[in-house]
């Protein structure tokens, strides 16, 4: 089970939340072009390891938490609310 | 390679079952082959056999990281099924079934191929006649498909609850062709049957890079050092992102969790597989007597081949709002396998943007039911250079031409499908 710290509401089960993907696509100029929508809408990074993606937090304050997680150990490193950035992972502890 | 037979049984068992030789070879790499297919699961091991048999090419390699079929040829529910709604998807899993019927005569292998039925449950008007459209796409393209009353379930599964409160059976769409299979032998049969026609399978043999020079494919580095080829076909399903980040390429995939269950050993209960429609959720009985079980996708993205707890809640839930006595057996094992979703719910057979790279993945929940056909059409994308008509339309551009397969109608997000 995953432990999620809502910045608003404190540590909360998994169950609380429903998963919104990749925080680390952002939408496009609205002049940039089918390639770079399609990238936007369709294309991931799915990395093995470090990932900053959305929950939201549909059981609780219904804020959008960005979470930094990882997708093969399941650990949660660091949550942040949606505005304000996620301190990049240290290499080192990036597994393989 | 000897066929097994009784008669061959007999002449083993004279000599106490000494003289079974391995099923499969296990050479050395080469340092160059025709055609390179990364990963010894289901897919890539069908691939080099119908490259063998069908196209007549044995310069072929299979490679895998690990020993074969221990990725998600062996984590699936088993089942076997070709009822789907569109002409693309239904015309490509009816012919992978028809490889189905025919797979153990063919591979001299016992798949334990069981024609038990699947029977999907709807409780509702609406989802009735969801049902019967599906059904009428299924029969459009001469699939077998019968639409069963709440009557007509009771006879074949007595064991459900008709009269849950909330989700009362009101009838199911039976495919009587449909069933399950044993997922290890398939592995194994056709491991067995490929290396018998000369594939090389290299276990324990990881691929770290894809070499290319001028935009084509020269070959893959290994942990076992280089090896050379002209083409060279991508089948690691769960991986799909790291293995194509190798040649460059991000695709439309994310990899998620799907959890399956076995309960103890009961006397025969259910004699078909059986689909909960006001949820998701499918249930069989195994030749043992255990029930397997499964339900949706854990939802976020992950390679940890275990799931979590609330997804396993959601599941048990769902099998005793359908088979009440579940809630009386206890789970003797659970695990899970690492999908690649695409955002539409439908797989990836096809050309790549790099020359000679080819790539078979995004199996989504389907990769089982998928294997002889995916194998099929993959050995022909491979040997001619250009898709069989079976899998024209499972390509990367799709989603980018707007002619996405979305089957469910749920896309584009990957953990909806």
């Amino acid at each position: 089970m995953h432990q999620i710290d809502c910045p608003w509401c404190g540590v909360r089960d998994e169950a609380e939340f429903k998963y919104r993907g990749d925080a680390t696509v952002t939408r496009p100029a609205a002049g940039a072009g089918a390639d770079a929508f399609h990238d936007y809408v369709h294309t991931r990074a799915n990395p093995k390891g470090w990932h900053a993606e959305w929950w939201h937090h549909t059981g609780g304050c219904r804020q959008l938490v960005k979470v930094l997680r990882n997708t093969l150990t399941h650990e949660i490193r660091q949550t942040a609310r949606a505005a304000e950035p996620l301190a990049a992972p240290s290499p080192e502890t990036t597994p393989t | 390679m000897k066929d097994y037979s009784v008669w061959r049984l007999l002449e083993e068992g004279m000599r106490g079952h000494q003289g079974w030789p391995r099923a499969w070879r296990e050479p050395a790499p080469r340092p160059a082959y025709d055609i390179v297919i990364i990963g010894g699961g289901g897919h890539g091991l069908a691939s080099a056999y119908y490259l063998a048999r069908v196209h007549g090419l044995t310069d072929v390699a299979v490679i895998e990281k690990g020993p074969i079929g221990l990725g998600n040829v062996g984590r699936n529910t088993t089942i076997v099924r070709s009822n789907y709604l569109y002409p693309e998807n239904n015309r490509f899993y009816e012919k992978s079934l028809q490889l189905w019927e025919g797979l153990e005569q063919d591979l001299n292998f016992n798949v334990m191929m069981s024609q038990r039925g699947v029977l999907n449950l709807f409780h509702s008007d609406s989802q009735r006649d969801a049902f019967a459209r599906r059904g009428n796409s299924m029969r459009l393209n001469g699939i077998d498909a019968e639409l069963l009353d709440r009557e007509g379930v009771r006879a074949m599964a007595p064991v459900l609850d008709f009269d849950n409160a909330r989700f009362p059976i009101h009838g199911g769409l039976l495919q009587r062709r449909g069933g399950t299979a044993r997922h290890d032998a398939v592995a194994w049969g056709f491991a067995r049957a490929a290396s018998g026609r000369g594939v090389d399978i290299i276990q324990h043999c990881e691929v770290t890079g894809i070499r290319r020079e001028g935009g084509r494919v020269t070959g893959v580095e290994t942990t076992r050092g280089f090896i050379g080829a002209r083409k060279v076909g991508i089948a690691v399903a769960g991986h799909t992102s790291q293995v194509a980040a190798m040649a460059g390429l991000s695709l439309p995939v994310e990899s998620h969790l799907l959890q399956a269950f076995v309960s103890e050993a009961v006397k025969p209960l259910l004699d078909c597989v059986v689909t909960f429609g006001a949820g998701h959720f499918y249930i069989s009985q195994s030749d043992k007597g255990g029930l397997v079980f499964g339900g949706n996708l854990d939802g976020y993205n992950s390679y940890a081949q275990r799931g979590t707890l609330p997804v396993a809640e959601e599941v048990m839930a769902e099998g005793i709002a359908v088979v009440p006595a579940l809630s009386r057996l206890r789970v003797l094992r659970q695990w899970a396998g690492i999908m690649d979703m695409t955002p539409d719910g439908s797989p990836l057979i096809c050309k790549t943007p790099v020359e000679g790279l080819f790539l078979n993945g995004g199996w989504c929940y389907g990769g089982f039911k998928a294997i002889p056909g995916s194998g099929w059409c993959f050995a022909h994308t491979l040997a001619t250079g250009e898709p069989h008509e079976l899998n024209a339309a499972f390509t990367l551009d799709r989603f980018r031409n707007g002619r996405a397969l979305d089957e469910k109608g749920a896309g584009p997000a990957w953990w909806a499908q």
